[in-house]
């Protein structure tokens, strides 16, 4: 192969670090959060509605992390809004470019809010809180609402994968997979976040089973994108930047985040037997109910590390 | 020079084949841009400003070919020197991605980087394929060359093309630099130099450059993108967001299956339980 049929970088990298990683990880719990929440409401039993409410709160809890990061890394952060009003003289108003994930994503994670911040009103509420609210939530937010919030969930957790990928950095842009891996180690960051918070809401625990078929639903789902994301890139020959040392610690770190998952779906299925609905939290080991969420979580942190810095 | 008139396009044709290396486009362009530029970086060659950068909106590369030792002439290829700049895209991959509407097309065609209303996002970085800006870390904005906007509304050239000595740097609408190209490569070929060949003078890279070049080597010599390489972001758009989504079909699928409801667990038998 000559020089000139390969693929070619000639680039400065953006110097998106680490504000950006942290957006990055709580975009993604927070939209994967409102996602499970949703389901869990729309699909599961009465009981598991006490952890779809814990999701609803997981959600809004990790949101505010996210335009702060995102402000704080501007050159110019005052000028945060110019992201939604274009100030040029003569030319003003509102801008919005579909084709710019960076455009897109500046008003999904605006509308993405508006919903968080209902679902959480309307989630005090239900639990009791804030009651005279009742009356303005309750036409509000049906399924239709959770529906709808969603969907820009899953668009918070994943289009940033996609705002890499529309650029011209090395392996960033030659590979197609990251928005997809991004949303599948959120579905699976979210679920292991749910899992942790259960020790913070009792009645919540009924889930716990539930939970952890999730989690090994998601863990194959994160696997299969981390090779599709590998073999876009053999094309390109960028496997080397994104995989090597030092990042395959974090890729392994990223792996075994999954690992519990995987372990899960190969030993039990989709079986809820042993630690699942039938033995209360209370007995069940440290391992299971702690250590291997939070290694989960700290999978989905590595994982995007993992992706920023090799080309930075 | 002819009056500079808005809404004709306008750019730079940069011919490497006489280029001396002497920097005064650099100087010129600090002067007028009151750029006040890096520390001096000493490496291994005539190079101290490195690259295009937010200081640096002109930069001579030296690429250094001289031979170990001498076997022939050289043909005027040991050193290669060439006057980077902005190229000013028809289509600019900045422009494309700018989230903000802080880049524009000017009435002279060329793109430009409004300082008062970009917020230092820095997504033009991620996507310039070649490299041209940074974000000033006084300024806290996007900087790159401004083909002289200034100086064009004020009917003048732009800085290093007046100060350009041997005519590498030539500016004018961009027609009559494409014709002036066409020629001078034309020469450059009958005179017996066929490495000599335009980059961006067509269409082919981004639609074509307004600030093109001849050059010496093949455009990767000299950190350009070749055709086949000069590629817009949004391609990117379609595949990453079908990724997502058949991901984010696939994962509410499997929630649906994981949330499903249950029938009562079935009492486990004794001692049958896995550990």
């Amino acid at each position: 192969m000559t020089l000139a049929q390969e693929v070619q970088h000639f680039v400065r990298a953006p110097d998106w670090t680490w504000y950006i990683l942290v957006y990055f990880f709580f975009a993604g719990l927070s939209g994967g959060s409102y996602v499970l929440a949703t389901l869990l409401r729309l699909r599961g039993e009465p009981a598991d509605e006490p952890a779809a409410r814990l999701g609803y709160y997981a959600a809004f809890a990790a949101l505010p992390v996210c335009p702060v990061m995102l402000v704080l890394d501007l050159g110019r952060p005052l000028r945060f809004w110019h992201m939604m009003w274009n100030t040029t003289p003569g030319d003003g108003g509102p801008v919005l470019k579909y084709w710019s994930p960076m455009s897109l994503g500046a008003w999904g994670l605006l509308a993405f809010g508006v919903f968080a911040t209902v679902s959480f009103a309307d989630t005090l509420v239900r639990d009791g809180h804030l009651t005279f609210l009742r009356r303005i939530l309750a036409p509000l937010t049906g399924a239709v609402f959770t529906a709808a919030g969603s969907v820009l969930g899953l668009f918070v957790a994943g289009y940033t994968g996609v705002l890499l990928s529309v650029s011209n950095q090395p392996v960033w842009s030659d590979s197609w997979a990251l928005g997809g891996l991004f949303l599948a180690s959120a579905t699976a960051g979210s679920a292991a976040l749910l899992h942790v918070l259960l020790r913070l809401r009792p009645a919540a625990r009924a889930s716990r089973g539930k939970l952890t078929v999730a989690e090994r639903l998601f863990a194959p789902l994160e696997l299969a994108l981390i090779v599709v994301f590998l073999l876009t890139l053999i094309p390109a020959g960028a496997v080397g930047t994104a995989f090597g040392m030092p990042w395959t610690l974090l890729w392994l770190l990223a792996l075994a985040g999954i690992a519990p998952g995987l372990g899960g779906l190969l030993t039990s299925r989709l079986a809820v037997t042993g630690e699942g609905v039938t033995v209360p939290v209370a007995q069940a080991s440290a391992v299971r109910a702690l250590v291997w969420p939070l290694l989960t979580l700290a999978g989905v942190l590595a994982l995007r590390a993992a992706v920023l810095f090799p080309v930075q | 020079m002819a009056e500079i008139t808005p809404g004709r396009a306008y750019g730079f044709f940069t011919d490497t084949s006489v280029c001396i290396g002497c920097k005064a486009c650099e100087v010129a362009c600090k002067e007028w841009n009151q750029l006040p530029g890096n520390a001096p970086a000493f490496g291994d060659g005539y190079d101290n400003t490195g690259a295009l950068d937010a200081q640096n909106w002109r930069h001579v590369q030296f690429l250094d070919q001289v031979p170990d030792r001498t076997e022939n002439s050289g043909r005027g290829k040991a050193w290669l020197m060439m006057s980077d700049v902005c190229k000013h895209c028809k289509d600019a991959s900045c422009l494309e991605v700018c989230p903000t509407d802080a880049i524009i097309r000017t009435e002279f065609d060329t793109v430009y980087i409004q300082p008062d209303v970009c917020n230092g996002c820095r997504d033009c970085v991620a996507a310039c394929p070649y490299d041209v800006i940074e974000m000033d870390e006084h300024t806290g904005v996007a900087q790159k060359c401004t083909l002289c906007y200034d100086r064009l509304q004020g009917g003048m050239q732009p800085a290093c093309a007046q100060a350009c000595p041997t005519d590498s740097i030539q500016f004018g609408p961009l027609d009559e630099l494409r014709a002036a190209a066409r020629r001078r490569v034309g020469d450059l070929h009958d005179q017996g130099v066929p490495e000599a060949r335009l980059y961006g003078e067509d269409d082919a890279v981004y639609g074509g450059l307004n600030a093109f070049f001849l050059l010496m080597a093949e455009p990767e010599a000299y950190k350009l993108p070749n055709e086949k390489n000069a590629v817009l972001p949004s391609r990117n758009n379609a595949g990453g967001y079908l990724a997502a989504f058949g991901t984010a079909v696939l994962a509410v699928l499997g929630g649906l299956l994981a949330f499903r409801k249950r029938r009562d667990p079935e009492p486990e038998p004794e001692g049958g339980e896995e550990g």
